[in-house]
Order: structure tokens, then C-alpha cells, then sequence
């Protein structure tokens, strides 16, 4: 009997709390961001790495498309593709065979592209070093309340991943600057993909609390590129992307899709390698977070229930001068370069410097040599 | 001695004598070779170890390691000073002979393993002068409040609680407590409470009281934990407090102000709006007001043909359209697109949208969950900004000719705006207890009091994000041993160190202005520090890439040296068995 009403008072403060949860909170509960943020990095130069631009130009139009404004996308490309000589059809970038779409549009920005893909910048974007002249648009402004989106693609290995043909990023680098960001509180929740051979490796030495990762594919397999294109004369993308793209377009800004489908997006059958996910450091349960809550961009909103009441009029500015006339504010550009000074410009005198190291080994050399052969008596000839 | 041996079996034909002299030869030879390579292993050992050493190591200047450490113990201590006045007719004479009178309390928290905060409410009584009782006499609290402001002013941090008897006419019936715009409060207490009572008795029964007007008007337990959150991650408790720390912006030395107008339809309305001038009367004071905690800059702008990503509905019964809440959150985003913003700066935007819908959209009204209109007609979202909706369709008639032009009323506008930009600054607390009455804020926008509460907890905020700039910078320069550590970073820390030492001290001291400069100054020093550029560790080097480097340098060379070192042990030692072997 005791256990009856004990249970009736039970579930009615369940349900009071509940009712209590809906009218107050709407969406504040489900997660705990309040902006996005996506740093997308395709890390491959050369024609043939085609598909590796394709593939993060599919997320950045999928990222864009569910909400998340140019200025909060930090899109590093390491080659351009799309007006690459090469490129049979100029100014487009395709991600389907028989060019069904072309993710390159009229209103992409990237913000680090060609030489300025290095290992360094790519560090310093994800841990704020940057020297102060860098403008917004290269910098990653998050704060503890932004939930951020992490794309690599390109050509990796075990626990690294090719920059630029010429450098590598090791899994514990990034480990150790995921682990400086949440130091900083950087961020609230990260999601990281990586479609690159042997992607799981890069995740493998994460640390740091919130940090959900996905790969596609296992440490000792090869990430697959989907198919070619004839016409164009390459791979377009990789199939974990291409998967991937097809999952996030059945996506729109309100859709409570979560995390647990998109762990299950490309298997094995279509993928010929393994995805793999992380999702030990991530506190709350994948089943509950939103596919929107890192793809997109929903905000959080309040009514404004309270204004308050202004009486004063308006001041007159004492500005205006004294004839009535409204005051003309000359408008000119500031610092123009002077072009014509530098193209005709006499070269500079460069100053006189001691001949280098090399010179003066060089010449060592041959005089040793000189004078093992033919002795030393001939010195005098020339001092 | 086995090299001899054989030597001398193969020159047994020669003469002893010329045997001896070689073996001499060959003992001095053996000799020579031993001090020889003895002395290499000496230079090598005291000179090439401590000069590859000392090349191989990178630059650190100087931390203050000790003192980081320390400061990763936070003990903050926050003194708040109450004054409690007592007017004519609260106390009995026996009562008032023992004012004035001092009390100070202590309140202790531990908020974790490393931070533990105590409050220190220094409570000083006394009774009204005669001046403060003329003032007291006014009809309304309002003008009392005016008066006794004109009297004396309250320096920042601390309170005045005027003490009124229960007979006074200040406060209506149901309320105790009115909370003024200044730092001024009065609280009413019942005329039996001081009847056969001594004052402790008194002061103990008012106690609760004052404790709840120091609650509201300078810090409480939840607000000074809830600025702590950069140190402490608390687990989500009270969903109110969790709301407003995501709603208001984190602390930051500026913030830039945007106003954009969005005028979808410039073929139907012309709008006019005298932003300079509106933004300078209304919004201009509360931004001075506010110029301790931070540097704000406002700009504006004119959007034509921006269109909300959201389509309203057609409410037939009221032949309005109207936005439910529930789609406003999709509102923003495609507008924010267009919003553009300043490049020079990375501080934080604030957004403020004014939307006039075009003409066939007209009137639109935001409905509540409960479908009712908001009498705003405004939302905000937490750390972005505000949008307003201002229907114009009421300035002209239906046979206007078209562009007609329309004045926007900016005192409406901007005293939603206010409020939105008091939210987001944090500044609006939570409701007030019952029985309060607060004074509303007058056209600064912004009570003294509140300044008070945003400024304790704007310093505290800043003192617990310094700290934990400063210790996991150190620990990051500690783990990591081949980040170079110059000069101007030593610097930069040190000076963040002393700032956050002054900083506490003068929380400790109740001196709550210099307490934020200090804590801004703090969080200046360290963050310049902590996102150096040069502090970028680029090498990771693991233990099989360094012996791989190392051992084709240094194998070659040691391997002669070691080899010629053991074999010098074991000859000394076979010496030692020989002489062993000859004393036997």
C-alpha cells in the first residue's frame, strides 16, 4: 500500500518536472552549445587527389546548406581544383559521376588554400596562435559554449596524416591540441572525421573530455575512392564521403536525426573498409545527440518578455554646422599602394656580403688539391 | 701480455737482452695507448657531453613556478559592506543606546578540491541622522530614494539598508523591501518585533532579511559559482542558472555592438531611422555606465532585401501572420550570413536586428508556445544578439502610393533593445524573492547595484579564467620540454601572476573597482600570453625517432672509446691476477 502511493507521488513529480522541463527550457537541455563551428581540411595537392577536394567541399556545401554561416566555416584547401589546368570543365568542382553536382558553386570562401595548408597553420587554427594581423575570417573565435566540427581528408597512415606531399601531422600532436583547446575551453563538444587510409589511428590518442571521432576506415585497411569519372579522368570522391554526402542530404535544419545513424552510415558492403567511431570521451549518450547539433546550425532562442521604457526624446547633435549646410565628410582610399613607383623602380643595391660557407668550402677543396698534386712550391705563385 | 708471448715465440732465436728492450718498447707502447684513450674519454665525457648538452637545449627563460602553483589553489575571499540604518521609530531608546555597533560575518564554501571561496559581510548599525529622516519622509520610495542619494553616496561594492517602521507609508502593503537605483534599499520590519527585545535579539531576527537584500543586490552563492565555471564544471543543477550562463557572453576586454535594419520590401516602405542619434541617448549611457567592465563599439547598417528563412502563417482568426516559437530558431542563420561584421577586431558581436515586413506580410506577430502574441515582438538567442519585428502597416492607409515613407519610433525600438542588451550582458539577474520591490532601472539603463553585481562577478570570472590560463600554461611549457620560452612570455606571465595576487587582495579588501582592473589587467597578461605564436609545439619527437637520430652520430665514435676503456680493465685487471699469482 505504502509502496502504491509512494509510487503514485513518484511518478507524479516525474511528470510535474517533466511539464516543468517543456515549458521553461524548449531546446537548452538537449545540448549545451550555443554556436557551430566546422574546420574543414583537405590536405592532398595534384590533379589525381581530385576526390579529396571534392570530398570536403560536399561537407562545407552540406554544412552550409543545414545552417552554418560563412563566418563560422574555416575551409583550408591544399590545391585548387576547380581552375586547375587539367580541369576539363573550369570553375566546377564534381562530386558524382556524369557531373550530377557540382559542390565548387558561386559562393564558396576558403580561407587557407594552396601553400598556406601546412601542419603549422592547421595547429595554430585549432589552438588560437595566430600571429595578430590574421584577420576573422582565418580564425577559429569558438568559446566553451560552441560545438565544433573537425574534416580531414587526404592521404594518412598509421597515427599520421599527409600535408601537402611535404610534412606529416602524428596522431599526438593533434591529441595534444585537442587537449590545449579544452584547456582553454574552446569548445563544448568536437566531432572529428577522417576519411583517409587507416583514419582510426589519428583518434586513437585522444584525451581530452567531449571529443567524438569517426573514421573511415580500421588501422591496417585502405580508405576506397568511389568511382571515376570519364570525362573528367579521375576519382571524384572517396566512398566514405560519398556515403556520407548521401546521408547528410536527406538531412534539413530541423531533423532530429542523431548520432547513432551516422555511425552507420557506409558499411562495410558499400565501404569495402570499416568505419570505426570513438565515442568513450563524449559525455552524453550518441543516442541523444542531434546530427544537427555539429552539421548544422540551430540556435537557441528566448522571448523577450521585458523591454523598458524610454521617455527622453532624441538629441539633437550640436554637430551640424553653424550655416546649416549639412557637414560633407571627404571620403579618400588610405594608403594606396603606388604601383607606378614599383613598377619602375631601379633595383636595390643589395649590400656587400662575405662570400658564403659553401663558396669558401668549394674553394678550399680545389686549392687542397692543387696543391697535394703539384706541391707546395707553388704557393709563391699565388700570394 | 698474450701479444708478447707470442712475439717471443716467434723471435725465439733472438737474444735475451734485445727481447727485454722490446718488451719495454712494447710496454711503453701499451702504456701510451691507454693514456690515450683515457683522455679521449675524458674530453669526450667532461667537455663533449656537457657542450652537446648545452646546444641541444632550447631557450626557457624563467617561471614563476611556485606562485602559479599557488594560484591554482584559489581561496578567493569576498568582503561586501552593509551599512544598516535605522530610522526614527524601529528602535526602543535602550535599543539605540548601544548603537552604533559593528559585526562582521563569515560564510565558508569549498566549491571543489581546489577552490574554496568565503564570504565576508562587514555589517556596521547605527540610526538615521536627521537629514536621512526629512528624506525618508517623502510620499513615494522613489523620491526618498532621490533624496538620500543627493545626501551621501555609497562607494562601489558596498549597501545602505534604511530600516523603516512598519507605520511608514514608503512601501505599499504587501512589500517589505524596495529596492532602489542606487545602493540604497529599505526594509520594513513589524512594530512587535522590537517591543521587550535587546538588540542582539533584533539584530538576529533581521538577520534572514538583510542576508536576502545582500543576496540580490551584491553576490550570491549561485552567481559567484556560476562565474566560476571556467574552473569548476559543475554538473547541471538548477536549470535556471544553467540558462542564464549560457545566455550572457563571457567576460572579454570589448564587444562590438551591431544595429542592422532589414527591409525586405524597399519597393513599399521607405524607412527612415535616426540610429546616431538613438543609439547615443539610449544606448550611449548604459555603454558608459559600463565602461569599467568593458569597451564596447557600435556601428549600423541597412539591409534591403533581406527576407527571414522562415515563412509566417496566416492566423485567419486575427488577419495577422505570425511566427510560432518554435520556427524562430531557423530565423537567424540565413540572415547572419549577410551580417557581415568588423575584421580588425576578434571581440565578441552582439547583433541587434530591427525587421519591418514587407507589405503583403503585414502585420507579424511572435507567438508564444502558448499562442499568445509576446507583447515585445522580440527574441533573442543566448550569445548572438536580438531581432525585432516592428509592423508598420498602421502608418498608411490602403491607398498609399507606394514607397511611402515611414519614421520608425526609436524609443520603442531601442528600449527593446535595452533590455535584450541587458540580458546578454548578463546584468539582468533572476527574479527578485517575494515581497521585493525593485526599483525599474532609470534611462542609464543600468541601477548602481547592478553595476555592483556584474562587476563582482566579472571579477571573479576573470580571476578563475586567469588561473586556469596561467596553470595549464604552465603545465603545458612543463610537459612539453622543447617549446622555447622567450623573454616577452616570462614577462607576460609574471605580470599576470602579481596582477591575479593584487587582484585577490583587493577582493579580500572589499575594494571591489580596483579589484577589476587588476582581474582585466590578469586576464590581458595571461592570454597574450598563453596564444603567443611562438609557443607552438611543431616537434614530437618519440623515443625510436631520437635513439634513430642519435645513433649514427654518436655509435661510431663511442664504440673505439668503450671498447679500448674495457680493454684497459681487463688488462689491469690480469695485471692484478699476475701480481696475485708473483706474490704467491
Amino acid at each position: 500500500m505504502e509502496m502504491l502511493t509512494l509510487l503514485c507521488l513518484f511518478s507524479t513529480y516525474l511528470l510535474a518536472s517533466s511539464i516543468n522541463i517543456e515549458e521553461n527550457a524548449g531546446q537548452f537541455f538537449s545540448s549545451g552549445h550555443t554556436n557551430n563551428w566546422a574546420v574543414l581540411v583537405c590536405t592532398s595537392r595534384f590533379w589525381f587527389n581530385y576526390r579529396h577536394v571534392a570530398n570536403t567541399l560536399s561537407v562545407y556545401r552540406s554544412v552550409k546548406r543545414l545552417g552554418i554561416p560563412d563566418s563560422h566555416i574555416v575551409l583550408m584547401l591544399a590545391d585548387d581544383m576547380a581552375c586547375n589546368h587539367r580541369n576539363p570543365k573550369p570553375a566546377t568542382v564534381f562530386s558524382h559521376k556524369n557531373m550530377e553536382l557540382n559542390v565548387y558553386g558561386d559562393d564558396v570562401e576558403v580561407d587557407y588554400r594552396g601553400y598556406e595548408v601546412t601542419v603549422e597553420n592547421f595547429l595554430r587554427v585549432l589552438t588560437g596562435r595566430l600571429p595578430p594581423s590574421t584577420p576573422r575570417s582565418k580564425r577559429l573565435l569558438s568559446d566553451d559554449r560552441s560545438n565544433i566540427l573537425i574534416y580531414l581528408t587526404g592521404h594518412g597512415g598509421n597515427g599520421f596524416l599527409k600535408f601537402q606531399d611535404s610534412e606529416e601531422i602524428s596522431n599526438v600532436e593533434l591529441a595534444d591540441a585537442f587537449e590545449q583547446m579544452w584547456q582553454k575551453r574552446r569548445y563544448n563538444e568536437l566531432l572529428f572525421i577522417i576519411d583517409t587510409c587507416q583514419g582510426a589511428s589519428m583518434y586513437e590518442r585522444f584525451y581530452s573530455p567531449n571529443l567524438m571521432a569517426l573514421a573511415s576506415s580500421q588501422v591496417g585497411e585502405d580508405s576506397l575512392s568511389h568511382q571515376p569519372d570519364l570525362a573528367i579522368g579521375v576519382h571524384l570522391m572517396d566512398r566514405y564521403t560519398f556515403y556520407l554526402l548521401e546521408f547528410l542530404e536527406d538531412i534539413h535544419p530541423a531533423s532530429k536525426t542523431n548520432m547513432n545513424d551516422l555511425f552507420k552510415v557506409c558499411p562495410k558492403s558499400h565501404c569495402v573498409s570499416t568505419p570505426g567511431h570513438r565515442t568513450d570521451l563524449f559525455l552524453r549518450d550518441p543516442g541523444s545527440v542531434l546530427v544537427t547539433d555539429f552539421f548544422g546550425s540551430v540556435r537557441k532562442v528566448e522571448l523577450t518578455m521585458e523591454t523598458i521604457n524610454l521617455t527622453g526624446h532624441i538629441k539633437q547633435w550640436e554637430e551640424s554646422a553653424a550655416d546649416g549646410e549639412p557637414r560633407k565628410e571627404t571620403y579618400s582610399y588610405s594608403d594606396q599602394l603606388p604601383v607606378s613607383e614599383i613598377i619602375h623602380q631601379k633595383p636595390k643595391q643589395k649590400d656587400w656580403h662575405p662570400p658564403d660557407g659553401f663558396i669558401l668550402g668549394l674553394w678550399t677543396l680545389i686549392l687542397l688539391v692543387f696543391f697535394k698534386t703539384y706541391g707546395i712550391k707553388h704557393l709563391k705563385h699565388i700570394f | 701480455m698474450r701479444c708478447v708471448f707470442s712475439l717471443l715465440s716467434a723471435e725465439q732465436s733472438q737474444p735475451v737482452c734485445q727481447n727485454a728492450s722490446f718488451i719495454m718498447k712494447i710496454i711503453v707502447k701499451r702504456r701510451r695507448g691507454h693514456l690515450a684513450a683515457l683522455s679521449i674519454a675524458a674530453v669526450v665525457i667532461m667537455v663533449g657531453v656537457p657542450l652537446w648538452w648545452r646546444t641541444t637545449e632550447t631557450y626557457r627563460a624563467w617561471l614563476p613556478v611556485s606562485q602559479i602553483q599557488e594560484l591554482s589553489k584559489l581561496q578567493l575571499q569576498l568582503s561586501a559592506d552593509v551599512e544598516v540604518v535605522f530610522s526614527r521609530g524601529t528602535v526602543t531608546p535602550e535599543q539605540q543606546k548601544k548603537l552604533p555597533l559593528t559585526q562582521t560575518q563569515d560564510e565558508e564554501h569549498r566549491v571543489d578540491e581546489d577552490t574554496a571561496l568565503s564570504y565576508r559581510y562587514e555589517t556596521r548599525y547605527r540610526t538615521a541622522t536627521v537629514m536621512e529622516e526629512d528624506a525618508l519622509n517623502q510620499p513615494t520610495a522613489a523620491e526618498a530614494d532621490l533624496s538620500l542619494h543627493t545626501l551621501s553616496e555609497s562607494p562601489c561594492g558596498s549597501l545602505v539598508v534604511y530600516v523603516i517602521p512598519e507605520s511608514s507609508t514608503l512601501l505599499p502593503q504587501d512589500v517589505d523591501v524596495y529596492i532602489g537605483r542606487r545602493r540604497t534599499a529599505f526594509l520594513r520590519i513589524g512594530a512587535k518585533m522590537r517591543v521587550g527585545r535587546t538588540l542582539e535579539q533584533l539584530l538576529a531576527h533581521m538577520e534572514p532579511r538583510v542576508k536576502q537584500v545582500l543576496q540580490v543586490m551584491s553576490f550570491s552563492h549561485t552567481d559567484i559559482t556560476a562565474a566560476l565555471s571556467d574552473r569548476v564544471r559543475l554538473s547541471p543543477g538548477n536549470k535556471e542558472s544553467i540558462a542564464d550562463s549560457m545566455r550572457a557572453f563571457k567576460s572579454s576586454p570589448g564587444y562590438e555592438i551591431t544595429f542592422s535594419l532589414l527591409n525586405p520590401d524597399p519597393k513599399s516602405h521607405r524607412l527612415h531611422w535616426d540610429i546616431e542619434g538613438a543609439a547615443q541617448t539610449y544606448i550611449q549611457p548604459l555603454l558608459t555606465k559600463l565602461a569599467p567592465v568593458a569597451n564596447f563599439s557600435m556601428d549600423s547598417q541597412t539591409l534591403y532585401y533581406a527576407v527571414l528563412g522562415v515563412s509566417p502563417r496566416f492566423d485567419s482568426s486575427r488577419s495577422t501572420y505570425t511566427l510560432n516559437a518554435d520556427s524562430l530558431a531557423h530565423v537567424i542563420n540565413p540572415v547572419e550570413a549577410r551580417l557581415g561584421s568588423n575584421a580588425a577586431s576578434s571581440n565578441p558581436v552582439l547583433n541587434f536586428l530591427l525587421y519591418v515586413p514587407d507589405a503583403h506580410h503585414s502585420p507579424l506577430y511572435i507567438h508564444d508556445r502558448k499562442k499568445q502574441e509576446v507583447p515585445s515582438n522580440a527574441f533573442h538567442s543566448p550569445r548572438w544578439g536580438g531581432i525585432m519585428v516592428y509592423n508598420v502597416n498602421d502608418f498608411y492607409g490602403p491607398e498609399a502610393v507606394f514607397p511611402v515613407d515611414i519614421n520608425i519610433d526609436m524609443a520603442k525600438v531601442m528600449g527593446v533593445f535595452l533590455a535584450q542588451l541587458r540580458l546578454l550582458l548578463g546584468v539582468q539577474s533572476s527574479s527578485a524573492p517575494p515581497g521585493f520591490l525593485v526599483a525599474p532601472c532609470g534611462t542609464a539603463g543600468l541601477a548602481d547595484w547592478e553595476l555592483d553585481r556584474l562587476m563582482w562577478s566579472r571579477s571573479v570570472e576573470n580571476v578563475a579564467t586567469a588561473t586556469t590560463t596561467i596553470t595549464s600554461l604552465a603545465q603545458l611549457l612543463d610537459q612539453i620540454g622543447n617549446i622555447v620560452i622567450n623573454d616577452n612570455i616570462a614577462e607576460q606571465v609574471s605580470s599576470a601572476v602579481t596582477s591575479l595576487q593584487l587582484a585577490v587582495a583587493e577582493l579580500e579588501s572589499g575594494n571591489l573597482g580596483f579589484a577589476l582592473q587588476y582581474s582585466k589587467e590578469a586576464i590581458l597578461a595571461s592570454e597574450r600570453a598563453f596564444f603567443d605564436p611562438s609557443l607552438l609545439h611543431l616537434l614530437y619527437f618519440p623515443d625510436d625517432q631520437k635513439f634513430a637520430i642519435y645513433i649514427p652520430l654518436f655509435l661510431p665514435m663511442c664504440v673505439p672509446i668503450l671498447l679500448s676503456l674495457l680493454k684497459i680493465i681487463s688488462d689491469a685487471r690480469q695485471k692484478r691476477r699476475d701480481k696475485q699469482a708473483k706474490k704467491d
